[in-house]
């Protein structure tokens, strides 16, 4: 499902990062980072709806805007019933649509969004996604003090909030399609390699895009995916060209190993989660937009559906990825 | 793509893990915690005159103290992280998974939080444990005759 717009707008963007962020490459990019987990909040659940309001707010002050101009809150995380978006929204006066799509929310949102601004049923819409390392570990993995060994194919959800706020009102940077993912099983088990996962939904979603549009890899300056991380990257590079006969050039990267500096911070494959891909794409690629160094950018969020219950219940983990394509305006 | 395809094109891709390496840390690990041990009972059983039988629960409880409070203060992840099996396997790994639990709950209140959730993973250990000393005790029972 590829769809066309002509009226929406990328106005402006917020990024708030944690530690390790911080002390990644692309540390000193982002709008707020903290020195530790906490964000001055008793848990780790918290600290992360501290983050999302910051991001929230940064956003607002850099569109001068105020909540009262904002017509729709869509915001993802990876907490159980969608607390971190739930809890924060409440702080505001918004209309709320929480979603989940695991790490792939980021670009649900933006779709939703823009399908709504599209259609004139809003002029102002923030689009979120947020993680935490710590509280992500807590419900998914095991308790965050505790030594787990890993594989070398695990990624380290980002903690970080990104938001994006979408207009009808012209700016510099437009919306100018998307395409919805379909969920994909390729029947693998391993929770530590995530990329190995995710790698079959990204395949499909870029080919889609790709043959909806009309259009060849090399039509963008820049196709970035979300969180496949360093070995997932090559998988999909393989897949891609096996499957859909679609050859990804230098022009394709992937946010996972750009958010952290593989070599030295311990963060094996790279990062992953919601807030992988908005961390990097609204730091560092939108800049760079805006800039005129990049164009035309594909950012395609990879999303693991992955559930506990049905892992330890034998199941394979299913995968999404959503693909969004930014212009810059002539 | 078939499934036997694609999960070719993964191993493609997989980083070996250093399997050996991490044996002999573990081995090495893991009979240094034993050294530790029997070091404990000499020093409780002759520096400060504990009876013999006595000296053994004491250097348990010291070094379950040791894992706990090196969990506690950050340490601990870390070391298992790169000992693996070496400080799993022992009593450390069995404080060190009680109290990681402790420490993620201990803001959702005593019995809710803690109460519920201190023994996620040591409850497999403790399960299985009783399970098979059953077994064995049969065993050991029918064969030896008690």
């Amino acid at each position: 499902m590829t769809s066309k717009y002509n009226n929406v707008y990328l106005k402006t963007v917020s990024t708030v990062a944690g530690p390790l962020e911080k002390e990644g490459p692309l540390g000193e990019l982002f709008d707020r980072t903290n020195f530790d987990y906490y964000f001055g909040k008793d848990t780790f659940e918290q600290a992360e709806m501290s983050m999302l309001s910051n991001s929230i707010n940064i956003l607002l002050q850099k569109a001068s805007f105020t909540e009262k101009d904002i017509d729709l809150f869509i915001s993802g995380d990876l907490m159980n019933q969608v607390t971190t978006s739930s809890y924060t929204a409440a702080k505001y006066d918004i209309p709320f649509l929480g979603i989940y799509n695991a790490c792939a929310s980021m670009v649900e949102g933006l779709i939703i969004g823009s399908s709504m601004i599209q259609n004139k049923f809003a002029k102002n819409c923030i689009c979120s996604s947020t993680s935490h390392n710590l509280s992500a570990e807590k419900q998914y993995r095991n308790p965050i003090e505790y030594g787990a060994p890993r594989a070398k194919t695990t990624t380290y959800t980002v903690t970080g909030s990104g938001s994006a706020l979408l207009s009808g009102e012209a700016s510099k940077i437009k919306v100018e399609s998307s395409t919805i993912g379909k969920v994909k099983d390729y029947g693998i088990t391993n929770v530590f390699n995530m990329g190995a996962v995710m790698a079959p939904g990204a395949a499909d979603v870029i080919a889609r895009h790709l043959n909806d549009t009309k259009r060849k890899p090399e039509y963008y300056d820049l196709i970035l995916t979300g969180d496949l991380g360093k070995y997932g990257k090559e998988i999909l590079r393989e897949l891609i060209k096996e499957q859909y006969a679609v050859k990804l050039g230098d022009n394709y990267n992937d946010s996972a190993t750009m958010i952290y500096d593989l070599e030295n911070q311990p963060v094996f494959a790279g990062g992953s989660g919601p807030a992988c891909l908005p961390l990097v794409a609204y730091s560092y690629v939108i800049p760079k937009m805006l800039s005129g160094e990049l164009k035309k950018v594909l950012l395609v969020a990879t999303g693991a559906l992955m559930s506990p219950t049905m892992i330890n219940q034998k199941l394979s983990i299913p995968t999404v990825a959503h693909a969004i394509s930014l212009e810059v305006v002539k | 793509m078939e499934k036997t395809r694609y999960e070719k094109l993964v191993l493609k891709y997989m980083p070996k893990e250093d399997s050996v390496k991490n044996c002999i840390v573990a081995f090495l690990v893991g009979g240094l915690v034993g050294v530790i041990g029997e070091l404990l009972i000499n020093f409780y059983s002759f520096v400060l005159d504990i009876p013999k039988d006595e000296s053994g629960p004491y250097m348990i409880v010291t070094l379950v103290f040791l894992a706990c409070f090196a969990t506690a203060l950050g340490y601990f992840d870390t070391l298992v992280a790169k000992a693996k099996a070496g400080l799993i396997i022992p009593i450390t790994g069995f404080a060190h998974s009680m109290t990681s639990a402790a420490l993620d709950y201990r803001k959702e209140g005593l019995v809710t939080g803690i109460g519920s959730n201190i023994f996620k993973l040591a409850g497999n250990v403790i399960l299985y444990g009783v399970v098979s000393a059953y077994f064995f005790g049969l065993i050991r029972f029918i064969i030896f005759g008690g």
